[in-house]
């Protein structure tokens, strides 16, 4: 393996037309991590993996793979692998073939590629499908033999692009913990594209969350679970009430806010003062309902299995997703309380 | 009883929607199938008598006629793969979007819409003895005496390139986009150079489409007429086999003589069309991947 210690991206910028898709991307990239890119669509994550890979070049901005630049190679001799979201396998090509693409354009010896070849099918549990072509196999093993064919080559770096998007939900639970069993097992270096933050929370050792074509939060998965640097991370790692509010007092970095008539304490995330329209963030399961606290009334409830989403109004007309075992029923007069310590209060 | 036939029928597609088959079957018969066995049974019926083979007999007996299958094959085959090859590197320059590629395309189809009478028109003026090209090559003295491009084998060929490599172009740019992108950027990543990317990969996956454009150039081809009049050398060089069937029929009046003629003008394209269709069935001929 021409294995590297670590990756640079310099300010890595990608414009399209007048649109910038990517601006400005620092990120150093260990040997050995698995990082993730997540962000909703658009916002230039798959951009940043293109121009990792050298399938797109960049407006500005340098890659360094150690001491060498690599942003002006093209990409079949920056030696990455890659996972594409479609798979793109070799329509005309056994899975054994497709597999061993890779190993023959690198021209090594037959009994090696051979060799390599059956290992890297064995590894994915495909042998039995081995003289098959691409369009007899079902979407999870299409999605085995990419993985196979980007990681035979032992690549320095491996980019995959939403690998999981195109299959169904209990697949993709399986495959994530293959690849993380994968990236583990061979030591490779991954970035991984993804828009569905649990799948990044629970594969990678560090997240890099895009909007925008900008990087809003670099950090691992708990960081960035519970202490999103902006409201916009906050709302895209799951704290689906963003409640816009009047900050009324400060102390340290404690904030009071007034819920529905309520005043509740938070922790000031960035520069917030006294009268300040704020943004608090909460995520439903740490709203619970209580014999006193906050009224409202509960306006939708549904069934989820071993808990209930509920909506409910306040007073002020302030919605709040609230998670509950109790069984409730809509036009239920509730309390509520917010677990303390867990409610963000961002500027708006 | 009779909704289980019908289930069973429906199956196997057949249901009252197959009567919308019908005008089109009633097309082919009336306009292909009835003509043709018309024209089979006319050639067994020579008009000088002597046996069901005589007209296939005097057409093979005499090189004069018999030649003239080599003939519109030399013309038709090279045409046909020029048509194809030069088309390949052309749509595959072509197939992304930029600006002004509907212009340049309608500037390649152009030469559809002309019809063979302007083409060898425009050719005469062209290429002819006191065409543009040989007065400008002899006022600047790269040549003594004006090099012959018309009325002979090359000015068919011209003919055909022109109006042939339209079509050619049209059916493999549409081929080309039928072929997913990812696929070469997915080899791309894998240490495939440009030149190992288009042979491995996008080769493989155009072939049967190859195959396909080069059969349809090459019937338009071989069945050359008014060019290899107008432009060619009727007499000699590109006596084609059409045209020694036109002389049966409208100058000897032997209708059966031309039928036998066309029939076995219809035998060596089949037996063309079957070699390139066998080699074409050898390949990968499912899905590219790519919307097309």
């Amino acid at each position: 393996m021409t294995g590297f210690d670590q990756l640079r991206l310099e300010g890595v910028s990608r414009r399209f037309g007048t649109a910038d898709a990517l601006s400005g991307l620092d990120l150093t990239i260990e040997r050995g991590e698995f990082i993730a890119l997540l962000g909703p669509s658009g916002c230039g994550k798959s951009t940043a993996l293109n121009c990792l890979a050298g399938l797109l070049p960049l407006t500005a901005g340098a890659i360094w793979q150690d001491d060498q630049r690599i942003d002006t190679l093209p990409p079949e001799k920056r030696g990455f692998g890659m996972v594409f979201q479609n798979y793109a396998l070799f329509p005309h090509l056994t899975v054994r073939d497709n597999i061993a693409f890779g190993l023959r354009m690198r021209h090594l010896p037959k009994d090696d590629v051979r060799r390599r070849t059956t290992e890297a099918i064995e590894t994915v549990q495909l042998t039995e499908h081995a003289s098959k072509l691409p369009g007899q196999l079902s979407g999870g093993q299409q999605q085995r033999v990419a993985i196979a064919r980007a990681t035979v080559l032992e690549p320095s770096l491996v980019l995959m692009d939403e690998p999981l998007s195109n299959l169904d939900a209990k697949l993709r639970l399986e495959m994530r913990t293959e690849i993380r069993r994968l990236h583990q097992s061979l030591g490779l270096t991954t970035v991984y594209v993804t828009h569905d933050q649990e799948e990044a929370l629970s594969m990678a050792d560090r997240l890099v969350v895009m909007r925008q074509g900008k990087v809003q939060q670099i950090g691992t998965p708990e960081e960035v679970h519970t202490k999103p640097s902006t409201w916009h991370v906050a709302d895209f790692m799951g704290y689906r009430n963003l409640l816009p509010l009047k900050a009324s007092q400060m102390n340290g970095d404690q904030v009071t806010v007034d819920l529905g008539g309520t005043a509740i304490r938070g922790s000031a995330q960035g520069a917030v003062a006294p009268g300040d329209d704020v943004i608090a963030a909460v995520r439903p399961e740490d709203v619970k309902l209580a014999d006193q606290g906050v009224k409202g009334l509960i306006e939708v409830v549904e069934y989820q299995g071993r808990e209930r989403a509920v909506e409910v109004v306040l007073d002020d007309d302030v919605r709040l997703h609230v998670r509950t075992e109790r069984r409730v029923e809509a036009g239920e007069q509730v309390a509520l309380t917010v677990t303390p310590g867990r409610l963000l209060v961002y500027p708006s | 009883m009779s909704a289980i036939w019908q289930h069973r029928l429906a199956e196997r597609g057949v249901d009252r929607r197959l009567w919308l088959l019908l005008p089109a079957t009633i097309f082919v018969l009336l306009l292909f199938i009835y003509p043709f066995l018309y024209g089979l049974s006319l050639s067994f019926q020579p008009m000088q008598g002597g046996g069901v083979l005589a007209n296939y007999d005097k057409f093979f007996s005499d090189a004069y006629q018999r030649d003239t299958i080599a003939t519109t094959l030399k013309i038709a085959l090279p045409a046909a793969l020029l048509n194809v090859l030069a088309a390949v590197p052309i749509a595959f320059r072509l197939r992304g979007r930029f600006r002004g590629k509907r212009l340049l395309t309608t500037i390649l189809v152009v030469p559809i819409t002309l019809g063979t009478v302007l083409t060898a028109q425009g050719l005469l003026n062209y290429l002819g003895p006191t065409g543009w090209l040989n007065r400008v090559l002899l006022s600047l003295h790269i040549v003594d005496n004006p090099i012959r491009l018309t009325n002979n084998y090359w000015g068919v060929f011209f003919s055909l390139v022109i109006t042939g490599f339209p079509f050619a172009f049209l059916l493999v740019l549409s081929y080309l986009s039928g072929i997913d992108p990812t696929l070469e950027r997915a080899a791309a990543t894998l240490g495939a150079s440009r030149a190992q990317r288009f042979r491995r990969i996008t080769l493989p996956l155009l072939a049967p489409g190859l195959a396909t454009t080069f059969l349809l150039t090459f019937v338009l081809a071989f069945s050359v007429f008014p060019s290899a009049v107008l432009v060619g050398n009727p007499a000699g060089s590109t006596r084609v086999i059409s045209l020694a069937a036109y002389q049966a029929a409208y100058e000897q009046y032997d209708y059966s003589y031309a039928s036998a003629i066309a029939m076995v003008m219809g035998a060596v394209e089949l037996v063309v069309v079957a070699i390139v269709l066998l080699w074409r069935s050898r390949l990968y001929t499912g899905s590219t991947g790519g919307k097309g």
